[in-house]
C-alpha cells in the first residue's frame, strides 16, 4: 500500500487520527473517514481515473462536486454494481470497491482509444450520416462498433439486493443548499415561527464555505456552519436532511429527493441504501450555490486539468494537494483565491488572466512568489496521461507543470428555478443566466442569484428567509444579526468561451467533456444549419450526459453565439427538467418491488384453495384459484373433472371477488332503473334480476345481478375487474346527475365471503347445510333471495346460475367464510363435491353462452349480445340515447355467436379471424373474431364465443377461422351461443 | 401537484382519479335533447390553453366528485368545489 504523497502535512476536515483502505481497480489505498474517493485517490497521486465516453481519452478528476464529468467509477459488485457514480461523491469507507469505466483491457492501456486518432471520423451528427452507406454495413459492422466503443460504465443484469424507501414530507420552506445563504435563510424563516426543510447533498454544513480557507465571524467557514447547523437542530421547526438531493420541482411546489442513507457505511449496513423523498412545500428557497465552468482550449481533458474551485476544496477541506507546480488560468477574480491557497499549501503556482492587468482586482491577495501572466491563454497542453508542460499565447511562454486549475467564471444553479417553466435570462454583469422571475412561491440567494460576495450572499440569504416566511404570513420579531465576512476584492469576470486558438481545428478543445463534444462539433453544427441551442444539443449530443450540461451549456451558448455572430440572449438556452442529477430507480420504487410491488387480494377462503392443492390466478389485484389438479393431473384434465362434477352432481366456487354494493334509501329502486337498462323499481322483495348498464355514449360498461333485499334495500354484484369503476361511476351519477334522489351506497366487497353451489344436488346439498330457509323449489325458485343461517352463521341466499345449472349463491359476513364453505364442503362430501377454479368456471359460462370480459369489451352494445330485448323503453337511462343511434343497428354489427369445429377434433384460439375464404387474408375481408374459446367436455369438443357480422342470421354458415401468426386455419360452423340446456330447464328445476 | 378538496383540503394528485371536462352538461330532459345534443355532450371536447373546468373524484379521500378549474399550462388550480349542488345553493 502506497504512501498519500498529495496529503499535506496538517489541514482540512478529514479525520487523520483513523486511517481507513479501500481499492482502486484493484490496488489498494489509504484514505482518512472525511475523504471522497476523489481525494483520497489525489492523496495517492492518481489523477487518471477513466476514459472518455466517445474517444476513450485519458480522464482525470476534474471537478470537487456532482457535476462531476470524467471520474464515473463503478462501485459494488453483481447486484450491487453501481455504474457512473461521480468519485467526487463517493464517501470512502473501509473496504469501499471502486472500478474505472469505458477502457479495455486496462485504463492505462486502452486499445479503444484508437477512436482517439479517428476523431477526424467520428464528427456531430455522425450517427445521422456518417454511417448510413452502405446501409448494410450499418446493422452489421458500424453499430455494433459503436455500441462497445462508445458509452459509459455497464448495468449489472441481477437484480438490486439493497434496500431502499420512500417517504413523504411537508414543510411551509424548503431550503436547498446549506451553504452560508441557505444557513441564513433557514435561521430567518425559522425565527419566523415557520417550517423549514433545508436539503443538502453533502455530509458536511457548509457548502463551499467548507472548501474555503476565508473566515466568517472570526472561525473557519467550516466551523462557523457546523456552529449554525447545531443551532438550527435544536430548533423544533427546523429539519435537516444532509446527503440528500433535491432532483427536481414538480406541479404545486412538489420536489423529488434522494437521500443517501447508507451509501457512505459499508453495504453490511442494517440502513436502507437511500431514501426516496416527496416534499411538499409552500415556499422554495434555492440556495444551490453555483458551479463553475472550464475553459475551452486544446487539451483541456488532459488527467491533471482541474477546476480552480475544486483544486481550493481538496487543499482546505481534504488536506490534499492536487500538484506541486500548478498553472491557475482564469479570466475572472475567483480563481485567485486557488492561486492564493495552492501557493500557501507549499505549491509553485504561476497564475494566467485572459484579462487586462487594470480589469483585475484580486492582485492583492496573491502572495508575491505567484508570477503573473495577464492577457495571456493557453493555447497547448503537453503530456498524455498527464499534463507536463503548457504553451501561453500570444507570448509562446512555457511552463512546466502537473497541476492546471481553470476557471471560466461561474454558473448559478437554476435547475429547480426553471423546472416548472420560468425561463432564465441572460446577464451580462455576472455573465450567467440568472432567473429574474421565479414567481411568488420561489426565490433564489448567494451563488443561485450569482451573487458572490460572501457577506452580500449571508445578507441575501437572510432576506430571502425573511421573504419566504412572510409569504407563509409570518412575520420575523427583532433584529438579524449577520455574521462578518472576510472582505475579498470584488468579483470581475470577462466572457472567455474559448481561447482564440481554439478555432476552426479539431484539435481537442472539449466543450462538454462527459460527451466528448468540442468546438468543431459546434462548429459544424453551426455550418449545417443546427446552430439554435435546442437544434445544437441535440446535433452534438452536448448537455445529454449524466451532467446534463452542468458544466458545457454556458460556453456552448457562448460559443455558438460567436460562431452565429448574435448575442447570447438570441441564441436562447435549452430547457431544465428534472432529474438534475441521476437517481436510482430503487429509491424512487421504495419498496414496491418484487411481491410488494402491488397489494395482493386474498378471499377469505384462501388457505382452504391453498391447502386443497389450488394454482392460483390473478384478477386484477385478487389472486383466485384457477385449478385444483390432483395427483397427476394437468391443466385440461382437472378443468375437465371439475365441469363433469358440477354438471353430473355438485361443485362450489369461491366467488368473493365479486363487486358488492349495497343500496338503501326510498329513491334506491329508482336510481337503479336509471344505470341499468333494464328496470328494478317495480321487482319484488326477495327476488334478483341479471342486469346490464351502458356507458353514456351506448357501449356495455358491465354486467352483474341486482337484488332486492326489502321495499328500500338493494344489493349489486359487479363484475371483479369493474368494481372500483362502477363504484365511482355512481357516485358520479349521484353527486353529479342526479343529487336529488334519496339514495345512499357503500362498497361491500370485502364485507361479504361468497361461493356459488351448482349441480344438480345443489339443493339437496345446501338443504342440509343451511338453517332457517327452505329451498324447495315453489318456496325458493329461479332469482329467489332469502337469508338463513349455516353453522350458525348468517347467510344470504340468492337462486343465481352463471353455470347455468340448479345452483345458489352463497353469501356470508367475511369473517365466516371460511367455517361456511368448510360446512357446504361437508354437507356434499357424500355426493362428491367438488371445489372448481375460474376456469372451469369460464368453460361452464362459455358453454351456457353468458359474455364476460372478452366479450364486454367497450366496442359492443346491448342488441350486439343478444341483450337488447332487455332495455326498457319507458325509462330514462344512462346510454339510452346514444344506444339508439342508427349506426349501432343493422346489419354491418359485429353480433355474439357461437362456433364450433367442423370436424370435431380442431380447435381454434381467442382473438383469431372469421373469413369466408382463406385465400384472402387481412383486416378489410374478416367477419368478426373469436372472443372465447374453450374445450367444453359437455360437448367434448371446442366451443366458441365469436362477434360475427350480422351474426344472428348466420347460424348454419361454415367459416373459417384463420390465426395467420401461427398459420393455422380451421372450418367451423356458426350456432347460436347457448350449448348446454338452451332451455335453462337445469337452473329452473 | 395537490388538490384542495372541500372536505379534506389539500391532498395530493395520487388520491384523486381525473373524470374529464365539466363544461358539458348532460341533457336536462334526455327524451327531448336532439341527436347533436347528445354528440356535443359524449364526444365534443374544447382543449384550451388556460383555465379548464374538469371533475375529479376523491377515490382515495371522501368519494366526492369535484369541479376543479385548472390552467392547463401551468397545473395551477384556482377553485375546487364539490361538484353535488349543497343546500341552500352553497357548492363547497
Ligand atoms: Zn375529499
Amino acid at each position: 500500500m502506497s504512501r498519500q504523497t498529495n496529503r499535506l502535512p496538517e489541514g482540512g476536515l478529514v479525520d487523520r487520527t483513523q486511517v481507513i483502505s479501500f481499492t482502486f481497480d484493484g490496488r489498494k489505498f489509504k484514505a482518512h473517514p472525511g475523504d471522497t474517493l476523489a481525494s483520497a485517490l489525489l492523496a495517492n497521486g492518481i489523477h487518471l481515473t477513466g476514459r472518455s465516453f466517445k474517444y476513450h481519452r485519458p480522464r482525470g478528476i476534474y471537478t470537487a462536486g456532482a457535476e462531476e464529468p470524467n471520474a464515473l467509477v463503478t462501485l459494488g459488485n453483481g447486484g450491487r454494481t453501481e455504474p457512473n457514480t461521480p468519485a467526487t461523491m463517493v464517501e470512502v469507507y473501509d473496504g469501499l470497491k471502486a472500478r474505472s469505466q469505458n477502457r479495455w483491457p486496462s485504463l492505462k492501456f486502452d486499445l479503444l482509444s484508437v477512436n482517439s486518432l479517428l476523431k477526424p471520423f467520428f464528427p456531430a451528427g455522425f450517427y445521422y450520416k456518417t454511417f448510413m452507406w452502405p446501409r448494410s454495413f450499418w446493422y452489421r459492422l458500424y453499430e455494433p462498433m459503436i455500441r462497445r466503443a462508445a458509452g459509459l460504465g455497464t448495468l449489472a443484469n441481477e437484480s438490486d439486493p439493497d434496500r431502499y424507501e420512500t417517504a413523504h414530507t411537508q414543510c411551509d420552506v424548503l431550503v436547498v443548499g446549506a451553504g452560508p445563504a441557505g444557513l441564513m435563510a433557514t435561521r430567518e424563516a425559522a425565527r419566523a415561527g415557520v417550517n423549514v426543510l433545508l436539503v443538502d447533498e453533502q455530509p458536511l454544513p457548509g457548502g463551499h464555505l467548507t472548501g474555503e480557507a476565508d473566515k466568517v465571524d472570526g472561525k473557519s467557514g467550516a466551523a462557523w456552519a457546523a456552529g449554525m447547523a447545531d443551532e438550527l437542530r435544536a430548533m423544533e421547526n427546523v429539519c435537516i436532511l444532509s446527503r440528500t438531493t433535491v432532483y427536481g420541482r414538480y406541479d404545486g411546489m412538489t420536489f423529488g429527493a434522494v437521500e443517501r442513507v447508507g451509501d457512505h457505511l459499508s453495504p453490511d449496513s442494517a440502513l436502507p441504501r437511500q431514501r426516496g423523498w416527496t416534499i411538499q412545500t409552500r415556499q422554495l428557497i434555492n440556495a444551490a450555490g453555483a458551479i463553475e465552468r472550464p475553459l475551452v482550449f486544446a487539451g483541456n481533458d488532459r488527467p491533471g486539468v482541474m477546476l480552480a474551485g475544486a483544486a481550493r476544496v481538496y487543499v482546505n477541506r481534504y488536506g490534499v494537494l492536487p500538484g506541486r507546480n500548478v498553472v491557475v488560468f482564469t479570466n475572472n477574480d475567483d480563481a485567485y483565491r486557488t492561486a492564493r491557497d495552492l501557493s500557501q499549501a507549499g505549491a509553485n503556482v504561476t497564475l494566467v488572466d485572459s484579462r487586462a492587468k487594470e480589469k483585475v482586482h484580486s492582485r492583492g491577495v496573491l502572495p508575491a512568489s505567484v508570477e503573473m501572466h495577464f492577457e495571456q491563454y493557453i493555447s497547448k497542453v503537453k503530456g498524455r496521461s498527464h499534463v507536463g508542460r503548457v504553451t501561453l499565447a500570444p507570448s509562446g511562454t512555457e511552463i512546466a507543470c502537473d497541476l492546471v486549475c481553470v476557471s471560466g467564471g461561474w454558473t448559478p444553479s437554476l435547475h429547480l428555478l426553471s423546472h416548472v417553466g420560468h425561463r432564465p435570462e441572460w446577464d451580462e454583469a455576472s455573465t450567467s443566466f440568472v432567473m429574474k422571475e421565479p414567481g411568488d412561491e420561489a426565490r433564489a440567494a448567494g451563488g443561485a442569484a450569482a451573487t458572490f460576495d460572501l457577506n452580500e450572499t449571508l445578507r441575501e440569504g437572510s432576506k430571502a428567509g425573511k421573504a419566504a416566511a412572510e409569504a407563509c404570513g409570518h412575520g420575523i420579531p427583532g433584529k438579524t444579526n449577520l455574521p462578518k465576512a472576510d472582505d475579498l476584492p470584488a468579483y470581475h469576470i470577462e466572457p472567455l468561451w474559448r481561447v482564440p486558438s481554439a478555432m476552426s481545428r479539431a484539435d481537442g478543445s472539449f466543450v462538454d467533456l462527459q460527451n466528448d463534444v468540442t468546438v468543431a462539433d459546434l462548429e459544424l453544427a453551426t455550418r449545417e444549419g443546427f446552430g439554435h441551442a435546442e437544434h445544437a444539443k441535440r446535433y452534438t449530443t452536448l448537455g445529454m450526459a449524466t451532467d446534463q450540461g452542468k458544466l458545457a451549456n454556458v460556453n456552448a451558448l457562448g460559443i455558438l453565439s460567436q460562431l452565429q455572430g448574435r448575442p447570447i440572449s438570441e441564441t436562447g438556452t435549452t430547457t431544465f427538467r428534472p432529474l438534475t442529477a441521476p437517481a436510482a430507480f430503487g429509491a424512487i420504487a421504495g419498496q414496491a418491488r418484487g411481491s410488494a410491488f402491488r397489494p395482493i387480494r386474498r378471499s377469505a377462503m384462501h388457505l382452504w384453495h391453498e391447502n386443497h392443492g389450488a394454482v392460483f390466478t390473478q384478477a386484477g389485484l385478487w389472486l383466485r384459484p384457477y385449478f385444483y389438479p390432483r395427483e397427476d393431473e394437468d391443466f385440461a384434465a382437472a378443468v375437465k373433472r371439475e365441469v363433469l362434477a358440477v354438471r353430473s352432481s355438485i361443485g362450489m366456487v369461491d366467488v368473493s371477488t365479486l363487486g358488492k354494493i349495497e343500496l338503501k334509501g326510498p329513491d334506491a329502486g329508482n336510481f337503479l332503473d336509471r344505470l341499468y337498462i333494464n328496470a328494478f323499481s317495480k321487482m319484488k322483495v326477495h327476488r334478483a334480476r341479471y342486469g346490464v348498464m351502458l356507458r353514456e355514449d351506448g357501449m356495455v360498461f358491465d354486467d352483474g345481478t341486482v337484488s332486492r333485499l326489502g321495499e328500500s334495500h338493494y344489493f349489486i354484484t359487479v363484475t371483479t375487474a369493474n368494481a372500483s369503476a362502477v363504484m365511482q361511476h355512481m357516485e358520479f351519477c349521484h353527486q353529479v346527475h342526479w343529487p336529488h334522489l334519496d339514495v345512499q351506497f357503500c362498497t361491500v366487497s370485502e364485507t361479504w365471503a361468497a361461493m356459488a353451489v351448482a349441480g344438480p344436488k345443489a339443493r339437496d346439498v345446501l338443504a342440509r347445510a343451511v338453517n332457517g330457509l327452505h329451498l324447495e323449489n315453489h318456496a325458493f325458485p329461479f332469482m329467489a333471495v332469502g337469508e338463513g343461517t349455516i353453522g350458525g352463521a348468517p347467510v344470504r341466499v340468492f337462486r343465481i346460475s352463471f353455470s347455468g345449472e340448479l345452483a345458489y349463491e352463497v353469501y356470508t359476513p367475511a369473517g365466516y367464510g371460511a367455517d361456511v364453505w368448510e360446512a357446504i364442503m361437508a354437507a356434499g362430501e357424500s355426493d362428491g363435491i367438488t371445489a372448481y377454479g375460474t376456469e372451469a368456471m369460464t368453460v361452464m359460462r362459455t358453454e351456457k353462452g353468458h359474455v364476460a370480459g372478452p366479450e364486454l369489451d367497450g366496442r359492443t352494445t346491448a342488441a350486439d349480445l343478444g341483450l337488447g330485448g332487455m332495455m326498457s323503453v319507458r325509462k330514462n337511462f344512462i346510454g339510452r340515447w346514444m344506444a339508439s343511434r342508427s349506426g349501432l343497428e343493422g346489419q354491418d354489427r359485429l353480433q355474439l355467436v357461437g362456433l364450433k369445429p367442423v370436424r370435431s377434433d380442431e380447435t381454434f384460439r381467442m382473438g383469431a379471424h372469421l373469413v369466408k375464404d382463406i385465400g384472402v387474408t387481412g383486416v378489410d375481408v374478416s367477419h368478426g373474431h373469436i372472443s372465447t374459446s374453450v374445450y367444453s367436455p359437455t360437448c367434448d369438443h371446442f366451443i366458441g364465443l365469436a362477434m360475427l357480422r350480422n351474426g344472428r342470421e348466420r347460424h348454419g354458415e361454415t367459416l373459417q377461422v384463420v390465426s395467420p401468426l401461427h398459420d393455422e386455419s380451421v372450418s367451423v360452423e356458426v350456432v347460436g351461443p347457448v350449448f348446454s340446456d338452451p332451455d335453462g330447464e337445469k337452473m329452473r328445476g | 401537484m395537490r388538490i384542495p378538496c372541500p372536505w379534506c383540503g389539500d391532498r395530493p394528485l395520487s388520491e384523486f382519479t381525473y373524470g374529464g371536462d365539466a363544461s358539458k352538461a348532460r341533457p336536462k330532459n334526455p327524451e327531448k335533447a336532439s341527436p347533436e345534443e347528445w354528440v356535443d355532450y359524449v364526444y365534443l371536447r374544447d382543449n384550451p390553453a388556460g383555465k379548464h373546468t374538469e371533475y375529479w373524484h376523491h377515490s382515495g379521500g371522501c368519494r366526492s366528485w369535484l369541479m376543479v378549474t385548472r390552467d392547463t399550462r401551468s397545473h395551477e388550480i384556482s377553485r375546487a368545489v364539490l361538484a353535488k349542488p349543497q343546500p341552500g345553493g352553497a357548492t363547497s
